[in-house]
């Protein structure tokens, strides 16, 4: 469902730099990575939106007309009037950065790990940053363009087991 | 010289009794990470009856089975699972390699998904297909008893072949282009 007019209103009056849009039937908001963390907390505290659906990213590298490098996409959901709102922030190499949204919404610990793992965005504030999918001993982000689709050679580190060993 | 052979005794190679006994109780471990576990499930079930070829008592203890069924893709992460659990498995053990994931990899040529788990354990017998029917895991199995039945030793010799792994064709890699066209080293 779309958002209600007066959240969107009340977004862009209170935070500056604020750019909400609209396609088919849904709505977005791009804040300042350096807002994100005060957007988040008016929008579940005054808005209801109480349910961090999804975190996610996308790598803009060697993306046509791209401005930043690295987009952070945040769902929300009101559980109550059940409109659905996509947050999203943007942060560039070297070092990218953005407000951790665990105390928020416990739920994202796990999902900004995620992102840690697969992009190496970094989440100040968070409780437990560690990776969560790959081995502890993985040395890269691979979800990120410039990671070559077969990797560095990690799928083949392993030894060879023969027959009568064991 | 004849000898008189009292009536129902019937002589062989031990070798040969010892194989007998062995294919045809076999006990798979359904090492089953993927969409091949399902038709490994369905090899069990009642109506394709794995029972028929001694070989339906699944466990999911490494140290009551003898014959691993790979079925699946394997990723860099599970890989020493995979080795452990092998290396936790009784002498004699056998290892099937069911459908083109556990083979090759199959379409899933990306970094965290070992190219064929026969790169990094031995394996016995590869059953081809995406997945492969029972009929086909059956005919592998069938052929694994064979195999058993024909090379099959009391002492294990047939198991010494550590030179088997060692024929791997070198692995083939895409070479990494950038935007502009350049191939970038690795
Ligand atoms: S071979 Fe096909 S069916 Fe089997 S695990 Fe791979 S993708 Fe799935």
């Amino acid at each position: 469902m779309t958002v209600r007019p007066e959240v969107t209103v009340a977004l862009e009056s209170r935070f500056r730099d604020i750019k909400v849009s609209e396609f088919r039937g849904r709505t977005r908001v791009v804040v300042e990575a350096a807002q994100l963390l005060d957007v988040m907390t008016s929008l579940r505290e005054t808005h209801g939106f109480d349910l961090l659906v999804d975190v996610t990213c996308v790598d803009y590298l060697n993306y046509r007309d791209a401005a930043n490098r690295f987009g952070l996409v945040y769902l929300l959901a009101n559980a109550t009037s059940a409109e659905r709102l996509t947050v999203r922030a943007f942060v560039d190499d070297p070092d990218p950065t953005v407000a951790s949204l665990v105390p928020l919404w416990e739920g994202a610990n796990w999902m900004e790990r995620e992102v840690w793992d697969m992009f190496g965005i970094q989440f100040e504030g968070h409780p437990d940053m560690r990776r969560i999918l790959l081995p502890d001993e993985f040395t890269a982000h691979p979800l990120r363009k410039d990671y070559p689709l077969q990797g560095r050679g990690e799928r083949h580190n392993f030894p060879v087991l023969a027959r009568g060993e064991g | 010289m004849a000898i008189e052979l009292p009536e129902n005794v019937v002589v062989s190679k031990l070798d040969e009794l010892a194989s007998w006994c062995r294919k045809n109780s076999l006990w798979p471990m359904p090492f089953a990470t993927a969409c091949c576990g399902i038709e490994l499930m369905a090899t069990g079930a009642s109506r394709h009856d794995l029972a028929r070829f001694g070989a339906e008592v699944f466990r999911f203890s490494p140290r009551q089975c003898d014959l691993m069924i790979v079925a699946g893709r394997v990723v860099m992460k599970m890989l020493p699972v995979l080795q452990r659990i092998w290396q936790q498995m009784h002498e004699p053990k056998w290892c099937i390699s069911m459908g083109a994931c556990a083979s090759t990899g199959g379409v899933f040529d990306t970094y965290s998904v070992v190219q064929g788990i026969d790169r990094f354990i031995p394996v016995d017998m590869y059953i081809p297909g995406c997945p492969p029917r029972p009929e086909q895991l059956i005919q592998g199995i069938i052929d694994l008893q064979d195999k058993i039945q024909r090379e099959g030793t009391i002492g294990g010799a047939e198991f010494d072949v550590k030179a088997r792994q060692q024929r791997k064709r070198p692995f083939v890699e895409l070479p990494i282009v950038n935007a502009s066209g350049l191939v970038l080293p690795r």
